[in-house]
């Protein structure tokens, strides 16, 4: 490539420009060989100058070659007939493309027919020899001399489809700035030994290409959706949050639905909507006391409530269950809370599964991640738990928020929260939210003025949300698309990480092609 | 809620009338179901209408309509309530109305009529007393709604096995020896609840006197969606919101009166109000939001009180706290000024959960890319796939799964990762894949008899197994954990047989002297049952021991 490209160079000394095409003709290279040699001088900087010229050239067809190599048709007629004739019947018979040839011999008056002749008509030669224009002609195109050949004959032979207009890309050159007939070889890249000899410094060096992407860099990856689980997790401890122990995944009923005064005809514990236990199924191990405070307001009332009144069964609260939601754990903490000496105000936090036993979509998974905040203190009110939201979702980048009234069995009152979408121009439900009925806390012991307030999201839909994820198989669960998880950006949570409104560039080329051609 | 939605929304409906409001009940407003119920909310709210006073009173013949209940009744469906809506007048849109508030309540409060079924008959068409019974379901024989010929009640059961709306309710009595059934002094069937209604009884739209009978396995709910019938609907009687009493002599032969149309009352503070809610605001205006919230209330006591009149269409209201709702749902919860508790409290992280965080950032900085699969999976991808035997897993195993995935919870999180590797195979090769999670283990030392245990797994898929890979992770992974590598203070591994692994290939992590996990190239079998075909090294520690 070195050497075509300096015979180029020395080529060009001695004229003031030269087509690529002529080139590849002069020195007998195929022209894409001479094109990628231009490119590497142009490499170089200014030693060349150069502009792709466009220019229309004739080229034979394969039957123009056919011809060029064989005579034409004509003459191939001609050459049949003896000198005592043919039949027209014989002739055609014996010459490929007979017909063609045979009309064109006629006119060019080369050959006679005698259409009475004994025998059917006949045909001889008219003249003893012949000068085969076409063929001749076509060579001439073809050694690129056409000074003899006529538009006519070039559209005559178009028209016969032994010649084709082809538009030809080549390049002009001009000798550029720094031109010179010997180039040094310009080096890829900087080596240890340029630097030990400083050789470094008279060297030419190939141009980066910058429009090119780098090396990806070798690397282990976070799943997505832990990644927005840490912000959550820092935002309560920035909060003072503590973190439950949520790693029992199985709960009783008792904890899950009885303590916090659901009762057990509730569609929630309905084997549709909840994940029972076969084995092992039934927690024996209860607290007693506190169950029958928990059995009498649900069947009777007290604490200032009419209770359900309907007939309680331990039966039920003992069956086992895959948890449906962290507010099992925060019963048990708040009942464990009720347990020390003298209450202490509280502020609990986790984020960790549940189950639902749902049909799955695109949108539901029986399994998911629930966020949960807890407050526990004196006399908090309605305006505490919205304005401890407020700062919540404020953390969130969320900053327009509204309460809308929502029934819950074990929270009154009991708010959704709504966050305004930017770019869905709509208000969306974005968690729930309430303050725990006495009917729950009261049983477990905490003093009456103790109020405790809770709220509740789901971890997957504002990952969903933020990541643009429309598929929520694709981000949980073993059918993860691992190159969106290695492709995912860093969780930032006030600065959502869809893509910039900005027009994406494609890519020159990978990181291997970092290196100019 | 749907007060203050629409009521705010009313402003909006000036500029516009193509507007369309959605009202949005919530699961325990039974009195918000039908048209009736919402107008009236609407109307008490906007201050049009009083919040009307609810009366039961005895017929004008003075003899109350009286149903019997049979002691055959108590085994299968024991409790039965009933009322009389008399001199009612329907329309076609009110008696749709009728219809759909009543298959309302049964999808909902009546628990698909498991715990309460509606009967409504036409009064004029059968004659008390009536008598509620179970018997042999071969010895049940009348003509169904809507039906032409007659059935005995083995032969309803399976006519209706292919109907699309009542075959949910075949199994509620099913497989009882009896069913229960409601005649009328004449032997005419008027109902056999929760299934169907006879034909002879059914109301139209000429009908004048209304029977109404709700039979139910929880006394508290059927009262209530008798109530929550007649307070509604009563409104189309002669003598509106008035019911006609019945009498229901129970087996023990006691006697009640429904329906029970209980109004009761109850004091609240002003100041503990305004307390929960986060306002400031005086009796007289508490009094006015809960009285346009239906709950008809007035001042006592100089201002300091609130005295409330809870109706009987308001079954939700409980306790002091849902009262205290409605005056902030009147109010507004967007109107309630936001604060922030004082309370200074100490955060801290659950230690397990700290841990985790730190191993799994180290993890992922060694070259591994953090998988997170289900905690439910299938039997076979605890144990056969994994050449074990599921009985030796300490699996916990759910009893109403909807499909196969989700049979057991997983006691390793190795099938998950493997899945995981199996449904990427298009990804570059090695993949380098970890999660740290939970498996979920039987435990008797536990109170539900289960116990979480987090674990570290990570696995080398190549055209290599690359074991080096993967116990040169577990090396850093102890170096991390400051665990050097000793047999006496520190970690080491030893050759052990496990089926999950290939023969020879396969070690036992020990830390001061008890086995954490297991490390190896896995079985060329397991690698084909999760539909692989390049060989795998894995690893597998529970971490607590680190804590």
């Amino acid at each position: 490539m070195a050497d075509l490209a300096e015979t180029i160079l020395c080529n060009l000394a001695s004229a003031d420009a030269i087509d690529s095409l002529d080139l590849a003709k002069q020195l007998n290279e195929e022209h894409q060989k001479i094109v990628g040699a231009i490119k590497s001088l142009q490499s170089l900087g200014e030693v060349i100058q150069c502009e792709q010229v466009a220019s229309k050239r004739w080229e034979l067809t394969d039957e123009g070659r056919q011809v060029l190599k064989n005579g034409s048709h004509e003459a191939h007629v001609f050459n049949a007939i003896p000198t005592e004739g043919i039949t027209q019947a014989e002739l055609m018979k014996i010459v490929p493309n007979a017909k063609v040839g045979f009309s064109k011999a006629m006119s060019a008056g080369w050959i006679q027919i005698d259409k009475k002749a004994a025998g059917g008509p006949k045909v001889t030669r008219k003249v003893d020899s012949i000068e085969d224009k076409v063929k001749l002609l076509l060579g001439q195109i073809q050694d690129l001399s056409v000074n003899d050949v006529t538009e006519k004959d070039k559209l005559e032979f178009k028209k016969r489809k032994m010649l084709q207009e082809v538009i030809l890309k080549s390049y002009l050159l001009k000798k550029g700035a720094e031109f010179s007939t010997s180039v040094e070889k310009p080096e890829t890249d900087l080596t240890p030994e340029m630097i030990t000899s400083g050789s470094w410094c008279t060297k030419k060096f190939k141009p980066y290409n910058f429009d090119a992407l780098g090396v990806t860099p070798p690397s282990g990856h976070l799943h997505p959706l832990l990644k927005v689980r840490t912000q959550f997790r820092n935002i309560f401890l920035e909060m003072g949050f503590t973190e439950m122990p949520t790693n029992n995944y199985v709960e009783s009923s008792f904890w899950n639905f009885d303590a916090l005064f659901q009762p057990q005809q509730h569609p929630a514990r309905d084997a549709h909507d909840t994940f029972f236990v076969s084995d092992p199924a039934l927690t024996e191990n209860l607290p007693m006391d506190y169950l029958e405070r928990v059995k009498k307001v649900h069947s009777e009332g007290g604490y200032g409530s009419q209770g359900y009144k309907y007939d309680w069964k331990i039966e039920e609260a003992k069956k086992n269950l895959l948890r449906t939601h962290t507010t099992a754990v925060s019963a048990r903490m708040l009942y464990k809370l009720a347990q020390e000496k003298e209450f202490r105000p509280v502020r609990l936090f986790s984020i960790d599964r549940v189950y639902r036993n749902e049909s799955l979509d695109a949108t539901h998974l029986a399994e998911f991640h629930q966020i949960e905040g807890v407050v526990a203190d004196y006399n908090l009110t309605l305006g505490d738990l919205m304005g401890i939201l407020g700062e919540f979702f404020k953390k969130l980048g969320i900053k327009k928020i509204r309460f809308k009234p929502a029934y819950n069995p074990y929270t009154e009152p009991s708010m959704e929260i709504f966050s305004y979408h930017d770019g869905l121009k709509k208000w969306v439900e974005i968690g729930n939210s309430g303050i725990f009925r006495p009917e729950m806390l009261l049983p477990m012991g905490l003093p009456e003025d103790v109020v405790v307030i809770a709220w509740g999201l789901s971890l997957e839909r504002p990952t969903m949300i933020m990541y643009g994820i429309d598929n929520i198989r694709e981000l949980v669960g073993h059918k993860v698309n691992l190159q969106m998880v290695q492709d995912n950006p860093i969780c930032r949570l006030t600065r959502p990480a869809t893509l910039e409104s900005c027009y994406v560039e494609e890519p020159s080329s990978h990181w291997h092609g970092h290196i100019a051609h | 809620m749907i007060m203050r939605e629409t009521g705010s929304g009313e402003r909006a409906k000036e500029a516009s009338e193509a507007v369309i409001y959605k009202v949005e009940v919530p699961a325990n407003r039974y009195d918000l179901l039908c048209l009736e119920g919402l107008v009236r909310g609407l109307q008490v709210f906007k201050e049009q209408i009083p919040s009307p006073r609810y009366k039961r009173v005895p017929p004008a013949s003075g003899e109350m309509q009286k149903l019997y209940i049979k002691p055959s009744t108590q085994e299968v469906r024991p409790h039965c309530v009933a009322a009389v809506l008399r001199n009612i007048t329907f329309t076609s849109e009110s008696y749709n109305s009728f219809i759909d508030l009543q298959d309302k309540l049964h999808q909902n409060l009546c628990r698909k009529r498991a715990l309460v079924a509606i009967g409504t008959h036409d009064l004029d068409t059968i004659k008390g007393p009536f008598i509620y019974e179970a018997k042999p379901p071969a010895d049940i024989k009348f003509r169904p709604l809507n039906q032409t010929k007659e059935y005995n009640a083995v032969e309803l059961m399976d006519l209706y096995s292919v109907d699309s709306h009542l075959r949910h309710y075949l199994p509620i009595i099913r497989d009882k020896p009896v069913y229960p059934v409601i005649y009328d002094s004449c032997g005419v069937l008027l109902s056999m609840p929760p299934i169907i209604n006879g034909d002879h009884s059914k109301i139209t739209l000429d009908t004048r006197n209304v029977f109404i009978e709700c039979t139910a396995t929880d006394l508290t709910k059927a009262k209530i969606v008798l109530d929550v019938l007649v307070t509604m609907f009563s409104q189309y009687c002669a003598e509106p919101f008035t019911v006609e009493q019945a009498e229901v002599i129970q087996c023990d032969g006691s006697s009640a009166i429904y329906p029970e149309l209980k109004h009761w009352e109850a004091v609240l503070k002003v100041d503990e109000v305004n307390k929960k809610v986060g306002i400031r605001e005086s009796g007289e205006t508490i009094a006015t939001l809960l009285t346009k919230m239906c709950l008809k209330s007035e001042v006592i006591e100089d201002g300091s009180k609130v005295k409330i009149d809870i109706p009987p269409t308001r079954a939700d209201v409980i306790h002091a706290c849902d009262i205290i709702e409605d005056v902030a749902i009147a109010y507004g919860y967007n109107n309630i000024k936001k604060t922030i508790p004082n309370s200074g409290t100490i955060a801290a992280e659950f230690s397990l959960n700290k841990l985790t965080d730190l191993l799994r950032q180290e993890v992922a900085m060694v070259g591994f890319t953090e998988a997170l699969t289900f905690s439910l999976c299938s039997q076979d991808d605890i144990s056969v796939k994994l050449r074990k035997d599921i009985k030796s897993a300490p699996a916990v195993h759910i009893s109403n799964p909807k499909t196969l995935e989700f049979q057991v919870a997983r006691t390793t999180l190795l099938a998950g990762i493997m899945k995981t590797i199996a449904s990427n195979k298009n990804m570059p090769l090695p993949m380098k894949l970890f999660e740290i999670s939970d498996v979920i283990l039987k435990d008797n030392n536990y109170d539900v008899g289960v116990r979480n245990e987090r674990r570290l797994c990570a696995v080398h898929y190549n055209k290599n197994p690359g074991f080096e890979v993967i116990h040169g992770l577990l090396d850093r992974i102890m170096q991390l954990l400051a665990v050097p590598f000793s047999r006496e203070c520190g970690y080491h591994i030893r050759s052990c047989e496990d089926a999950t692994y290939f023969p020879g290939r396969c070690a036992e992590i020990v830390y001061k002297g008890e086995v954490i996990g297991r490390l190896g190239v896995l079985h060329p079998d397991v690698i084909v049952k999760f539909d692989l075909s390049l060989p795998c090294a894995a690893l597998e520690i529970n971490i607590h021991p680190f804590l």
